[in-house]
């Protein structure tokens, strides 16, 4: 028996599938670092709609007011031009698919800035502008198709774990409260033209699952879907998210919803994911993805393997058959997406198992 | 292209992939309400902790998946399912299962898939209200990402014959394949297991009904499972223990074959079928199998010949004796049978050439079957100490031959190790080090028992001379716990390279990890309990284990430290100033303070033991031998009840005894002292000497400590000193004091119980005596309010109510959560003069000797409470060490379990 899923872009998605079949697929990298690197102020992050540090067109007004700065997500509204111009560079040094710069896109986040009701908006015009960049990129090389990721983050609270060390049955959110803020991203993202979505930087599983969950409600009511991709974090050397789990026992958890990749990014480098990746490989029925750290932070919080170390341990994985997509996390620039790319060009993509459903019928 | 193989795959913390080598995977059912009278009252009472404590011991137990049920009319079931899985989901030894949420109402399902980060099971959807609600729940249990118990119900009703049980479970398969898409593997189907033996005709094939559907089933719907509750079938012998087991085991043979491979089961209660008396066996699988019409009959004819006649004694069973000697030790240790154990070692040491071989063949035999069955849960601690006896004495035995041959050939007996235990310096508890002791002792530890208030270098000394191979640490109060870390830092300083084993109650894996294990380098472990220091012990001494153990460990240890790190930032503690302006206001405008009937001291020398007795609070007896449960439910209860009744009928005779032969004494002093609350202290006065009641001379200061929660305006944050009328407001008010003991002479008779190596009777009689000590506190608490203080004279409660503290008034105690700063019990003592008045003094951390001991204040106020510190900031420490007339880094030390942040 076999099931086609009904697909909100099909051309796209067989666009992705023949690519994935021929060879490993490059994620971008790192945002925030980059963003950096601009050394943008207050007003950067302001703009005019926010030049009181409210939202000028909502029903705000000066008792809203916060400082904005830090608020990255908010620069696709402020600052569309630094968000694409790093897009761009990813793009250049080789990058396949985009992450949207909607880490912090989600009520719980913006709450912070009080600016929660700009959730939908913020995931639109995300990945509006990825899905732009992409579209001048394939312009120029039309053989090679680029993919818009519309990242659903993981929001600051943790579902299944207590913030209060005297009370371990508390709770500081639930499943239904990141299921709403969930909700309204992902219909942003859709929206916005985003190809495929991906929850990501998982560190509690039950906040995926919530996300998972508010994806199926999306796709049911507007009557098909995105492939989705799932990518967790493995917090320390202990080898389990910060919720506790396994990869593995992570795996059975987020296999209900039939993902086009599973995989691992950020907190470890390279080096220390390898054993966790290779879980994966081993378990899942689906693509496998790494997008790592450049490395564990030094002494003063930086990053700082080289785009040449972090691409040897990579074509390692690669030529260990355990990748399909691959890209990095915090600290890594569009040198290290470069380096990755050419250490892994002509590296044959992990083969998929027998699929059991379909094999089943 | 290769193709995975189809298999389950749940998880908790930890994947648990069924594949067909598990054969069977057993659901633990304790945690469910409906099928556990004892965890039932535990929810409604809101005892959580305790509820918890049953899920973690089915874990232990060997539960693959953990079934939690709260389905009871006077529960709020969503509620209650949503803390039990929020509570256990902080339990990494627990979540490592996956979870089987289990109720007859959707509403609960769902609230408890929003808790799980793991992949679960739902218990049950069924087609019962139809395809359309079937089909819905279908593909929401699919959105949550759990697998599914299907019940064999349809429309019409529950499945009763071979053929509706496949009938409604190939329709619910394909609805379930073709239209939700669900994955097969994850479809565990429910045929219904009902009682048979009933005395009616139509119920004697429901077993094979069961079985045949299985068979059906399993073979004509790929890669489903078949589940059942297997206790349904033996119904209609309730009441007979053993034949109900009988029937279970015959059951679960024949379903397991036929393809069943998953289940509730109490495995560790099970028969294995071949050990099944014949006849019985041949009669249970007639009625299983409906062989023959007269089957029931026939099984009923000699049933009761294996029922266990309740209230009449166990004749016992010498059949044992008949056997050979290697057996008959074997039996001797593991029944923990010590009458016999002189001859039988005896007769085994004529039949070997070498003494020693009796110890290193048949006893070490017996010790390891003892050693297996306590690892796998199926025995209890108790059992096990009484079995260490048995070994010791049969040692004792042997020993002068083993000297002798020693003289004679120089041969010496293997250990498994060497390990030096004791209690820390400043600390007299021994309770847990003994019962340690013998457990490791019983699997062939070489144990040093250094006993009690052990200072750092002697510990330290005696590991070198005795070219120890790890050393264990243990301690009962907080202050123990600096002591611990201390010692961890010398033997780093030192070059010590042996494993450092920390264990005791107050001490856990998270201060193991944040305060010991980052001063040592060589391995150092928090050991939970008794029952892991074999398996602790022995991975640090195998060369083969001690690496991936240690990385485990290390890793653990490493991820709390991260996690703190992570917290400390986030937790709220609000200003001293704020706390204090939310204190408790006692409205002294009001009230009327009680003056004491009887102030100044009072001394009970020699306090009637008998008069105790019935202030005993059983259940902290039954937690000391690492019994989980509430007394008096305990001894019914069906995991530990038979355990648990055993070690209360021991208590109770020795209980006798210590009062006919008076082996202990029980001396005590109270007093009552004008008070009046300065800020966070109090002050004392001397009792009025003049007939107007003016107070005398000042006394002594009392220091407290405030919480300083973040906490509504309208739940104070609590000081003892808020129960106190203050100074100034023209109230006068009272506090009170008091130390007990009932340790006096416990020491001769603990020497003559190890003399004659029996360290159960001696554990036996340390916990009894700390009872004993307890209830000498709520004795006279009791009589404090009605007579010595007497402001409820006409009190009268029964001891279920002491134990509930629901009288007016508290007795908290210094070091524990509402003032714990130890050193406190200085003041304390020197009020009450206690070393003279009551024969108990303290130690240079604050422990009492006797050991058996309690002390602390008294307060009236009706709305005192008892309340936990908590964690305190830096500038309270601060402030309460200028009150202390301390250094802050004396204070630091003192108050280190509850600082909130780093000192240093």
């Amino acid at each position: 028996m076999t099931r086609t899923p009904t697909w909100l872009h099909p051309a796209r998605v067989a666009a992705l599938e023949a690519a994935l079949a021929q060879r490993i697929l490059i994620i971008d990298g790192a945002m925030g670092t980059m963003i950096q690197t601009w050394k943008l102020d207050e007003g950067d992050y302001r703009g005019a709609r926010f030049a009181g540090g409210y939202d000028a067109s909502h029903a705000h007004g000066p008792q809203c007011g916060h400082d904005l700065k830090g608020n990255n997500d908010l620069l696709v509204l402020t600052r569309p031009d630094v968000i694409a111009a790093v897009h761009e560079a990813y793009l250049d040094a080789g990058a396949d698919l985009l992450e949207t710069n909607t880490f912090n896109a989600t009520s719980i986040s913006q709450a912070d800035y009080h600016l929660e009701h700009l959730v939908y908006e913020l995931n639109r015009e995300g990945a509006r502008l990825a899905r732009a960049c992409c579209e001048k990129f394939e312009a120029q090389t039309p053989d090679k198709p680029r993919f818009v990721i519309g990242v659903l983050g993981p929001t600051s609270r943790t579902a299944s774990i207590s913030p209060d060390v005297n009370d371990p049955g508390f709770r500081n959110t639930s499943f239904d409260e990141l299921r709403g803020t969930y909700r309204e991203a992902v219909e942003g993202l859709i929206d916005g033209g985003a190809d495929t979505l991906m929850v990501e930087t998982i560190f509690d599983t039950l906040n995926a699952k919530a996300a998972l969950f508010a994806i199926e409600e999306v796709f049911d009511a507007r009557g098909g879907r995105l492939p989705i991709m799932i990518s967790g974090t493995i917090t320390d050397r202990s080898g389990r998210t910060l919720s506790g789990q396994t990869a593995e026992a992570f795996y059975a958890s987020m296999a209900h919803s039939r993902p086009l990749s599973i995989g691992l990014n950020c907190a470890l480098g390279a080096a220390d994911l390898r054993e966790h990746v290779e879980t994966l490989a081993r378990v899942a029925v689906g693509h496998v993805s790494a997008h790592p750290n450049a490395g564990l932070p030094n002494a003063f919080g930086e990053y700082d393997e080289t785009p040449e170390e972090m691409a040897a341990t990579l074509r390692e994985f690669a030529e260990s058959g355990l990748l399909n997509l691959v890209g990095g996390c915090c600290g890594t620039t569009p040198a290290h997406i470069r380096a990755i790319a050419q250490a892994v060009h002509g590296v044959a993509p992990r083969r998929l198992p027998g699929d059991p459903i379909r094999d089943a019928a | 292209m290769s193709t995975m193989p189809r298999y389950t795959r749940l998880s908790g913390l930890e994947p648990l992939l069924i594949t067909p080598d598990l054969l069977f995977v057993n659901v633990g059912e304790r945690t469910n309400v409906t099928g556990s009278a004892q965890f039932r009252k535990l929810i409604k009472e809101e005892r959580y902790e305790e509820a918890v404590e049953v899920a973690r011991q089915q874990v232990a137990n060997g539960a693959q998946i953990l079934d939690v049920n709260m389905d009871e009319g006077l529960i709020d079931s969503e509620k209650a399912m949503t803390r039990f899985l929020n509570l256990i989901a902080s339990e990494p030894d627990i979540a490592r299962i996956p979870v089987m949420v289990d109720s007859s109402k959707w509403s609960v399902i769902e609230a408890g898939l929003k808790c799980l980060q793991g992949k679960g099971v739902v218990n049950s959807i069924s087609l019962k209200e139809g395809e359309a609600a079937f089909l819905d729940q279908a593909r929401k249990v699919l959105r949550y990402g759990a697998a599914a118990v299907v019940m064999a119900f349809d429309e019409t009703g529950q499945a009763d014959t071979c053929a509706r049980k496949v009938e409604i479970c190939t329709r619910a398969y394909r609805l379930l394949v073709e239209e939700v898409g669900f994955p097969p593997e994850d479809i565990i189907f429910d045929p219904n297991i009902f009682a048979v033996a009933t005395g009616i005709e139509e119920h004697d094939n429901y077993a094979v009904d069961f079985i045949e559907a299985t068979r059906i089933i399993k073979a004509t719907l790929p890669h489903c499972h078949v589940s059942g509750g297997v206790s349904n079938v033996s119904f209609s012998f309730r009441g007979n223990e053993s034949v109900r087991a009988a029937i279970h085991s015959v059951f679960l043979y024949h379903a397991i074959r036929a393809g069943m491979d998953m289940g509730i089961v109490n495995a560790g209660a099970l028969p294995i079928v071949d050990d099944l008396d014949p006849e019985l066996r041949e009669r249970v699988e007639d009625v299983i199998l409906n062989r023959r019409r007269d089957a029931t009959e026939r099984l009923l004819e000699i049933a009761d010949r294996y029922k266990a006649k309740k209230g009449e004694a166990q004749v016992e069973n010498l059949a044992w004796r008949d056997k050979p000697v290697r057996e008959r030790l074997a039996h001797a240790l593991v029944n923990g049978i010590d009458a016999y154990v002189d001859e039988d070692t005896e007769e085994a040491r004529l039949q070997t050439t070498r003494p020693l071989d009796v110890i290193e063949g048949p006893l070490m035999d017996g010790m390891n079957v003892v050693g297996d069955l306590f690892g796998a849960g199926k025995m209890f601690l108790p059992q096990v100490v009484k079995s260490a006896r048995v070994m010791k004495k049969a040692v004792a035995w042997l020993l002068p031959y083993i000297e002798a041959e020693k003289a004679r050939t120089g041969d010496q007996a293997k250990s498994n190790g060497k390990i030096v235990i004791a209690t820390v310096k400043g600390d007299v508890h021994d309770i847990g080090k003994n019962i340690v002791g013998v457990v490791l002792r019983c699997n062939n530890f070489d144990v040093v028992d250094l006993g009690v208030m052990v200072p750092t270098q002697k510990i330290l000394d005696a590991a070198r001379e005795e070219n120890a191979d790890m050393i264990g640490l243990s301690g009962l109060i907080t202050p123990s716990l600096e002591e611990m870390s201390h010692v961890a830092r010398e033997m780093q300083r030192q070059n010590f390279r042996m494993p450092l084993l920390i264990g005791g109650a107050t001490t856990s894996r998270a201060h193991t990890a944040l305060k010991i294990e980052p001063h040592y380098g060589a391995p150092t472990v928090w050991v939970k309990d008794a029952s892991r220091a074999v398996g602790v012990a022995q991975s640090l001494i195998s060369r083969d284990m001690v690496d991936a153990f240690m990385a485990k460990i290390r890793a653990e240890y490493a991820e709390i430290r991260e996690r703190h790190k992570d917290r400390s930032g986030a937790k709220k503690l609000v200003t001293l100033a704020k706390a204090r302006a939310q204190r408790f206001d006692g409205g002294w405008d009001a009230y009327v303070p009680p003056a004491p009937s009887v102030p100044g001291l009072t001394v009970f020398d020699d306090y009637p033991l008998d008069e105790l007795i019935p202030f005993i609070d059983w259940s902290p007896f039954f937690n000391a031998w690492e019994l989980a449960g509430r007394y008096p439910a305990i001894l019914t209860d069906p995991v530990v009840g038979v355990q648990a009744s055993e070690l209360y009928r021991d208590a109770r005779a020795m209980l006798t005894r210590i009062v006919e032969e008076k082996w202990l004494q029980a001396r005590g002093v109270i007093g009552f002292w004008p008070a009046a609350a300065v800020g966070d202290d109090v002050e004392l006065r001397a009792a009025p000497a003049a007939a107007d009641g003016t107070p005398g001379p000042r006394l002594a200061t009392l220091h407290f400590l405030r919480q300083q929660a973040d906490k509504p305006v309208e739940r104070p944050d609590f000081c003892l000193a808020d129960f106190v009328a203050p100074a100034g407001s023209g109230v006068q008010d009272w506090v009170g004091g008091f130390a007990v003991t009932a340790g006096i002479g416990i020491d001769a008779h603990v020497a003559r119980f190890e003399r004659e190596h029996d360290d159960y009777s001696a554990i036996l009689l340390k916990a009894l005596a700390d009872r004993l000590a307890e209830a000498f506190a709520e004795c006279l608490h009791q009589r404090v309010r009605r007579d010595y203080w007497g402001y409820a004279v006409d009190e009268a409660l029964d001891n279920e109510a002491l134990i509930a503290e629901r009288y007016r008034g508290i007795r908290p105690a210094p070091g524990y959560p509402a003032c714990p700063d130890h050193t406190e019990k200085d003041t304390l003592f020197r009020l009450l003069d206690a070393p003279d008045n009551a024969g108990i003094t303290i130690t240079d951390s604050y422990a009492m000797l006797p050991t058996a001991a309690v002390s602390g204040w008294y307060f009236a106020h009706p709305d005192s409470q008892y309340f936990v510190v908590g964690r305190v900031t830096r500038e309270q420490v601060e402030d309460y060490a200028r009150r202390k007339g301390w250094t802050l880094a004396e204070a630091e030390r003192w108050l280190a379990p509850n600082l909130d942040y780093d000192p240093e």
